[in-house]
């Protein structure tokens, strides 16, 4: 009876354990996301997004990058058929996110994986990454998502709050750059992956084409770019294993 | 009521992308080549998203040493590789940016 109880209570203290460990490995990118959650709410409303409307998208969609285009588009006066059709271009790098996860999350429950699915975003990909990528016991690594999830979501519904807040107190701050702490960020979570030539010579055929590609409709260019890059990078690792294994028997 | 589409429209096709996969989890299976493919996601798709982001920060492609997002950016750069902490880097490259950009008024 004292070992069914115990372990029901290490159990309990190893889900905390990750799901605090999950917030806390997703901390520095907190750091980076606040600005750009400020921003987009001091954007809302001179580009016409009421402030409640603001946090339902917030609330609601949590998806940074469309969010801040379906500013800019409402604000050009696009139809919202088109700001939907040009949110599916940009967030489907999410289906390369989840095509990396699906292994790990196929023995949890469905809505898990639900609740999973609506907070997948770029930081919480790259923190969970690094965690399913260490050794050891993976059996409650979904807590760690979690903690991770719930870290970026309150915080970026806190500061689309804060920037519907301060938008009305400095008109002025959209003029402020502060979109650079995303640039910044992804620069950081970029770096530990160039190991080897094969993933550096993906980044720079993806940073190229993104570049070329930008003034693409609906930000199609992010995707060919994420295309031309992931295909120059598996070909070239390619190349490189069956030339070292022709190296080896000979 | 507007509002409402469109935010009911951006979360059913955001939701959808994110799910689509979890939600087959178990019945499909990928082939070696893919799952290998898959590494390169993370550096690949961020990339793609900074490159234009530090290059043409007004719109119009800006590669200058006078460009305080392509500076601060490479400040970024060489904190990451010395100092290899995430909180570290966006720190220093924030502070890169705030100086050149309001300090030397870049």
């Amino acid at each position: 009876m004292s070992t069914v109880y115990t372990a029901i209570n290490n159990a309990e203290q190893s889900r905390k354990r990750e799901f605090l460990n999950g917030a806390s490995a997703t901390f520095p990118l907190l750091v980076g996301a606040a600005p750009f959650g400020i921003i987009f709410g001091t954007l809302a409303e001179p580009n016409g997004l009421s402030a409640l409307g603001a946090i339902l998208m917030s609330l609601i969609v949590f998806a940074g990058a469309s969010q801040f285009i379906a500013l800019g588009l409402l604000a050009a006066g696009a139809s919202i058929p088109i700001i939907i059709a040009t949110t599916f271009i940009v967030n489907f790098r999410h289906i390369l996110y989840s095509a990396n996860l699906v292994s790990k999350v196929k023995h949890l429950p469905h809505y898990w994986r639900a609740i999973m699915a609506f907070g997948l975003t770029d930081e919480t990909f790259a923190a969970v990454n690094n965690r399913y990528l260490q050794q050891g016991n993976l059996t409650r690594a979904h807590w760690f998502y979690l903690g991770s999830f719930l870290a970026m979501y309150s915080n970026w519904v806190l500061c689309t709050y804060i920037g519907l807040t301060l938008g009305n107190i400095f008109p002025q701050m959209q003029d402020w750059g502060l979109d650079f702490a995303m640039s910044v960020t992804f620069i950081g979570m970029v770096i530990p992956y160039l190991k080897n030539r094969p993933v550096i010579v993906a980044v720079l055929v993806s940073a190229i084409l993104a570049i070329v590609s930008h003034d693409l409709p609906h930000k199609l260019g992010l995707l060919l770019a994420s295309f031309a890059g992931i295909s120059v990078g598996i070909s070239l690792l390619m190349i490189k294993n069956r030339s070292s294994k022709v190296g080896e028997s000979k | 009521m507007n509002e409402s589409f469109l935010i009911g429209g951006m979360f059913a096709v955001t939701f959808s992308v994110r799910y689509l996969l979890f939600a087959m989890a178990g019945k499909i299976h990928f082939p070696s080549w893919l799952n290998k493919a898959l590494e390169f996601v993370p550096p690949v798709v961020l990339m793609a998203i900074i490159a234009p982001s530090i290059t043409m920060p007004k719109g119009e492609l800006w590669l200058s040493p006078l460009n305080p997002w392509l500076l601060a950016s490479l400040v970024a750069v060489i904190t990451a590789l010395i100092r290899k902490d995430l909180l570290t880097t966006i720190v220093v490259g924030m502070l890169a940016f705030a100086g050149l950009r309001f300090g030397i008024g870049l």
